[in-house]
C-alpha cells in the first residue's frame, strides 16, 4: 500500500490498448494531471476517449503502457485505485427498478461503507444535488437531469480523490447542462477535487476545463490550458472586405506590424493578427491610405472549436460505432429526454 | 478527502447488495411476481392434470372378451380386481407411485428451477449493455461477487418458487410417500439450491463476455427443452430407450428430481439419495468455481 505524494493525481505513460489485436484505440498516452485540477479529454466520437477512462478506472486491461491513480498502479494495485476513485460513466447506470435513495446505497455497499455511514453521507449527497424530495420515488420517474444528479451522487459516496466523469452532458437540454457544470464547479470549489472528464462538447471543456487534451485515433494531438490553446492559434481573427473587389490589398496588410497571415478568400480578407484590439486600427488606416474604402470588418477571438478544427480535420467525424456503443447511447438519449421507459 | 479507512475489509461486502437488487427487481414488482408463479402452475395444471397417464389405466371399463368355460360371479370379480391391481402396479413399477400427478408435480420443481436459473445469463448481458457492469467494476466490489450475486439471485427465487409450486401440489392432492417428515422438505430445498447455483453458473458463464441478448436467447432456447427432456422429471429413465437413458444419467436434472421424489414420493433408498446429493454437491461446486475463475478473468476487457 505505498502511496507516493507527487502532486499528480494522474500520471499516465505510453497507454495503449488494441482490440482484436489490430483495432488501435488508445496509442501510447501521455499525460499527467496534478491535484486539484479539472482536466478534460477532448475529441470526436470513437478517438478513443472512453477507452482510455476505462483503461483509468481498472475497467479495461491496458494492453501495454501503464498509469498512477492517485499514485497507485492501475495493473497492480486495482483495488487500492478502486477504492480512491469515482465515476460517472456516460450511461445513466442507476437502476431504474430502484429509488434514488436505494441506488445511492446500493453503490456505497460496493464500496463497503457500512450502513451508518453510507446511510448520513446518502442523505448530504442528495441535498447536494438537490434530490431529498425525490429520493424515495423510483429512478423509472426521473427526467434526464434528474438521472445524471443521482450518477453524481452516487459517484461521490465514497468521498474520491479522483472523479472521473465520461461525457457528463451527453444528450442533455441546455438548462440542465449548465446545471451540471454549476455541480461541478462546486466539486472543485468546495472539495478540491481532481477531475477527470471526457467531453465533446467545445464550450464545455473551454469552460470548465484548467487543461485539456485533444485526442484524435488514439492519440493525444495537442495539450495545454484552453488559453495556451487558442494563443498557440496565432492569435486573433479578422476578416476585412473592401469596395473594389479587383484589387488585391494583401501585400498592404502584410506590411502591417504584428499581421501574421493574409489570406484572400471569396473576396473577403482573412488575416490572423497578434493583439486584435490594437493592431486592427493600424491595419485600417493602412488599408485607408493607399486609397481603399472598407465595407466591412469583424474581428474574432479564437475559440476552442477553431483550436479543434486545426488539431483533428475538418469537422466532428460520423465515426462508426459499434452496435453496443450506438445502443447505449440511445438508451442514454432516450433516458436523458425523461420519464421513458 | 479520501476516506477509505472506515470501509469494510470483508471481501464479501456488496455481495447482498446485488443480490437483493436483483431479487427487487422481482418482489417489487407484483405482475411479475404473480407471473412466474402462475407459469408453473399451468405446467402443472397442463401436465399433471391434464396428461395423466394414470387415467389411461382407469378412464375406459375394459370388456373382456368371452373366457371358456365360463367364469362364476365370484372368480369375475376376482379377475376384475387382479386386473385393477395389474394396472396399479404398472404405475407403480413405472413411476413408483400410483399417481402420475404426484409424479409429475414434483418434477415441475426442476422444470421451475431450470427456467429461473437461464435467465441469470440474460441479466449480466442487459448490465453489461446498459453499463451498470463498468459501473460496478469500477468499484472494489470482488469480481466474484458480481458473478455470485446473479447466482444467488437464481438459487432464492428458485428455491421460492419451488416452495410455492410444492404448496400447491398438496393442495391439488399430492400423495406423499411412507417416509415424508415436513423434515424432508428441507433437504428438497438443499438440491434445489445445489442444482440453482450449479445450472445458473453454466448460463452466466456462458453470458459473460457476451452483449448480444440474440446469443443469449439463442443458448436458452437450444437448452431448456433438450435438457427436461433428457431428464426424468416427465418421464422415468427406466421407460426411455437405451440410447437416451445414458444421457439422462448425466443429467443434472434427474439427479435433482430423483432427490426430490426420494424425499416426497418414494420411500426412500439412502444410498441412492446419497448419491443424488454428491452429484447435484459436486455439480454445483465445480461449476460455480468455473464461473468465478471466468469472472476474475473474463469479467473486464
Amino acid at each position: 500500500m505505498s502511496r507516493e505524494l507527487s502532486g499528480d493525481a494522474l500520471v499516465v505513460e505510453g497507454l495503449t490498448k488494441v482490440f482484436n489485436k489490430n483495432l488501435v484505440a488508445v496509442d501510447h498516452v501521455n499525460f499527467t494531471v496534478k491535484e486539484g485540477e479539472i482536466f478534460g479529454f477532448l475529441g470526436p466520437n470513437g478517438a478513443g476517449k472512453t477507452t482510455t477512462i476505462n483503461m483509468l478506472i481498472t475497467v479495461m486491461k491496458p494492453t501495454e503502457g501503464n498509469a498512477q491513480v492517485c499514485g497507485f498502479d492501475i495493473s497492480k494495485q486495482p483495488s487500492e485505485v478502486r477504492n480512491c476513485i469515482g465515476v460517472v460513466p456516460q450511461e445513466y447506470t442507476a437502476d431504474e427498478d430502484l429509488t434514488g435513495l436505494e441506488n445511492i446505497l446500493l453503490c456505497a455497499d460496493l464500496y463497503g461503507i457500512p450502513r451508518e455511514i453510507s446511510r448520513k453521507r446518502a442523505e448530504e449527497l442528495l441535498e447536494l444535488v438537490e434530490l431529498t424530495k425525490f429520493k424515495d420515488k423510483q429512478v423509472a420517474t426521473y427526467s434526464g437531469g434528474m438521472r445524471r444528479r443521482l450518477e453524481l451522487a452516487c459517484g461521490l459516496i465514497n468521498r474520491p480523490h479522483v472523479f472521473f466523469l465520461d461525457e457528463p452532458t451527453l444528450g442533455l437540454d441546455v438548462q440542465t447542462r449548465t446545471a451540471t457544470w454549476n455541480y461541478i464547479r462546486l466539486l472543485k470549489k468546495e472539495y478540491g477535487m481532481t477531475m477527470f472528464m471526457t467531453t465533446h462538447y467545445l464550450e464545455e471543456a473551454d469552460m470548465l476545463c484548467d487543461r485539456v487534451a485533444i485526442i484524435d485515433h488514439g492519440k493525444i494531438v495537442t495539450i495545454g490550458t484552453p488559453g495556451a490553446l487558442k494563443e498557440g492559434l496565432g492569435g486573433d481573427i479578422m476578416t476585412l472586405s473592401i469596395k473594389d473587389d479587383d484589387v488585391d490589398i494583401s501585400k498592404i496588410i502584410e506590411k502591417v506590424p504584428r499581421v501574421k497571415e493574409v489570406r484572400k478568400q471569396d473576396g473577403m480578407y482573412r488575416i490572423k493578427l497578434e493583439d486584435g484590439e490594437e493592431t486592427a486600427p493600424s491595419i485600417i488606416e493602412a488599408v485607408r491610405t493607399e486609397g481603399h474604402k472598407v465595407t466591412r470588418l469583424s474581428l474574432t477571438k479564437p475559440t476552442l472549436d477553431e483550436v479543434y478544427l486545426e488539431y483533428t480535420g475538418k469537422s466532428m467525424r460520423e465515426e462508426e460505432e459499434s452496435k453496443e456503443t450506438l445502443f447505449r447511447q440511445r438508451v442514454t438519449m432516450r433516458r436523458a429526454r425523461g420519464g421513458v421507459r | 478527502m479520501t476516506q477509505n479507512s472506515n470501509n469494510s475489509k470483508n471481501p464479501l461486502h456488496g455481495l447482498w447488495a446485488l443480490t437483493n437488487r436483483e431479487l427487487k427487481k422481482w418482489y417489487k414488482n407484483p405482475y411479475l411476481f404473480i407471473l412466474s408463479i402462475i407459469q408453473p402452475l399451468i405446467w402443472m395444471g397442463l401436465f399433471g392434470r391434464a396428461m395423466n397417464l394414470g387415467a389411461i389405466f382407469t378412464s375406459q371399463p375394459i370388456t373382456l372378451p368371452p373366457i371358456t368355460p365360463p367364469l362364476s360371479i365370484e372368480q369375475q370379480i376376482q379377475l376384475g380386481q387382479a386386473l385393477s391391481n395389474v394396472t396399479t402396479q404398472i404405475m407403480e413399477k413405472t413411476f413408483g407411485t400410483a399417481d402420475y400427478f404426484s409424479f409429475m408435480s414434483v418434477g415441475i420443481v426442476s422444470f421451475v428451477v431450470l427456467f429461473t436459473t437461464m435467465f441469470s445469463g440474460m441479466s449480466i448481458v442487459w448490465d453489461r449493455r446498459l453499463g451498470f457492469l463498468n459501473k460496478a467494476l469500477s468499484t472494489p466490489v470482488a469480481r466474484g461477487s458480481i458473478l455470485m450475486s446473479k447466482v444467488f439471485n437464481a438459487v432464492i427465487r428458485s428455491i421460492i418458487q419451488a416452495a410455492i409450486v410444492l404448496g400447491f401440489a398438496f393442495a391439488l392432492g399430492l400423495v406423499v410417500g411412507p417416509d415424508f417428515t415436513p423434515i424432508n422438505l428441507l433437504g428438497v430445498f438443499a438440491a434445489v439450491f445445489l442444482i440453482g447455483m450449479g445450472l445458473s453458473s453454466i448460463f452466466i458463464a456462458i453470458a459473460i463476455r457476451s452483449t448480444r441478448m440474440e446469443t443469449q436467447m439463442a443458448v436458452m432456447n437450444l437448452l431448456n427443452l433438450p435438457l427436461l427432456f433428457t431428464s426424468n422429471a416427465l418421464m422415468p429413465t427406466s421407460v426411455m430407450p437405451d440410447w437416451l437413458q445414458p444421457i439422462a444419467k448425466v443429467n443434472p436434472i434427474t439427479y435433482v428430481t430423483d432427490a426430490t421424489r426420494q424425499l416426497i414420493l418414494y420411500s426412500i433408498n439412502v444410498q441412492q439419495l446419497m448419491f443424488d446429493f454428491l452429484f447435484l454437491g459436486l455439480f454445483a461446486v465445480v461449476f460455480s468455481t468455473i464461473g468465478i475463475l471466468l469472472s476474475w478473468r473474463y469479467l473486464s476487457k
